[in-house]
C-alpha cells in the first residue's frame, strides 16, 4: 500500500566493496511497493551504486570507515543520502565534470557523478576535506498505480 | 569471482556476469588480463547476455580492456546488451571506442 505519509530507513555499515550489492538490495527492497517502473528502480539503483562505491573507493579508500545510507519515500518522491566520514573532495565542482577522476590508476571512468544526475532529478553534494562528504539525491517516481 | 570464458586461437570471449559494479569489474578486469596475455589474445568479446546491471565501474573496466587491446593492434567488442545497458553505454560515450554488436 501506499502511504502519503512519509517513511523512512536507514542502515550502516563498513566500506567493503561487497556491501555496494547489499545497499543496492536494501533500496530496491524498501522502494518497491511505491510500484516504480522498472526503468524508475534501475535509474535509483545506479544512482546508489555510485554513491556507495564513491564513498568506499575515494572517501576511505584504503582504510575501512561506516558508510551511511537512508531513504526516505512520501508519496512518489524518493530522497536518498550516502554519507561517508572519510577524506571529503578536494574540487566539488571539477568532481562533477565527466570523465573527470582522481583515481585513473584503478581504472575509474569519471562517470559516477554524471550516471548520478543523469538518473536522479536532483544531486547535491556537501563535503569538507578530511570531514567527510554527503550526496542527496531526489527523484520524483511517476506511480503507474494511483495513491 | 569466475567467469564463464572460451578462448579460441587468438580470440576471447568472456560472459559477464549479472551485475557488474566495483567487484565485479575489479575481477572482470585481473582474469580478463591474465586470459588476454596467457593466451595471445587479438579479439576480444564481452558477452553481456547475462548482465542486467552495470555501473559506471564496468566503464572504467572496458575503456581499460580497450586500451589494453589497442596497445597490441587487437580489437574488442561487446554483445548482447540489454536495454538498460545500452543505455549506460550511450551515455558514457562508449560505442565510440568499442564495437557494439547483436543490440537489441
Ligand atoms: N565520497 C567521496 N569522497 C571523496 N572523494 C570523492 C567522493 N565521491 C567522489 N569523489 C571524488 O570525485 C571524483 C569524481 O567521482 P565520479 O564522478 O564518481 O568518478 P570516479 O568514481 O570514476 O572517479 C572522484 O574521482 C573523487 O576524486
Ligand atoms: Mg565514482
Amino acid at each position: 500500500m501506499i502511504r502519503e505519509q512519509a517513511q523512512e530507513m536507514s542502515i550502516r555499515f563498513d566500506s567493503y566493496p561487497e556491501n555496494e550489492q547489499f545497499a543496492r538490495m536494501t533500496i530496491m527492497a524498501f522502494l518497491v511497493d511505491l510500484n516504480p517502473t522498472v526503468d524508475e528502480l534501475e535509474d535509483v539503483k545506479t544512482a546508489v551504486s555510485e554513491a556507495v562505491t564513491n564513498a568506499i573507493i575515494h572517501g576511505y579508500e584504503k582504510e575501512v570507515g561506516q558508510v551511511l545510507l537512508t531513504c526516505r519515500k512520501a508519496g512518489a518522491r524518493v530522497r536518498i543520502t550516502v554519507t561517508d566520514h572519510g577524506k571529503g573532495i578536494a574540487d566539488i565542482q571539477k568532481a562533477r565534470e565527466p570523465f573527470f577522476t582522481t583515481r585513473p590508476d584503478a581504472e575509474r571512468s569519471g562517470m559516477g557523478f554524471a550516471f548520478m544526475e543523469a538518473f536522479m532529478d536532483e544531486v547535491h553534494i556537501e563535503s569538507e576535506q578530511g570531514q567527510g562528504t554527503r550526496i542527496v539525491m531526489q527523484k520524483n517516481l511517476h506511480l503507474l498505480q494511483k495513491v | 569471482m569466475e567467469f564463464q570464458y572460451e578462448a579460441g586461437t587468438g580470440s576471447l570471449r568472456i560472459f559477464t556476469p549479472r551485475e557488474i559494479d566495483e567487484c565485479a569489474a575489479r575481477a572482470l578486469r585481473a582474469e580478463a588480463d591474465e586470459l588476454i596475455d596467457s593466451y595471445q589474445i587479438r579479439h576480444l568479446i564481452f558477452d553481456f547476455s547475462n548482465t542486467e546491471f552495470m555501473d559506471s565501474s564496468g566503464i572504467g573496466m572496458l575503456i581499460g580492456r580497450s586500451k589494453k587491446m589497442g596497445y597490441t593492434g587487437g580489437s574488442i567488442e561487446v554483445e548482447h546488451l540489454s536495454a538498460r545497458v545500452q543505455k549506460i553505454f550511450t551515455l558514457a560515450g562508449l560505442p565510440q571506442l568499442i564495437t557494439v554488436k547483436g543490440e537489441f
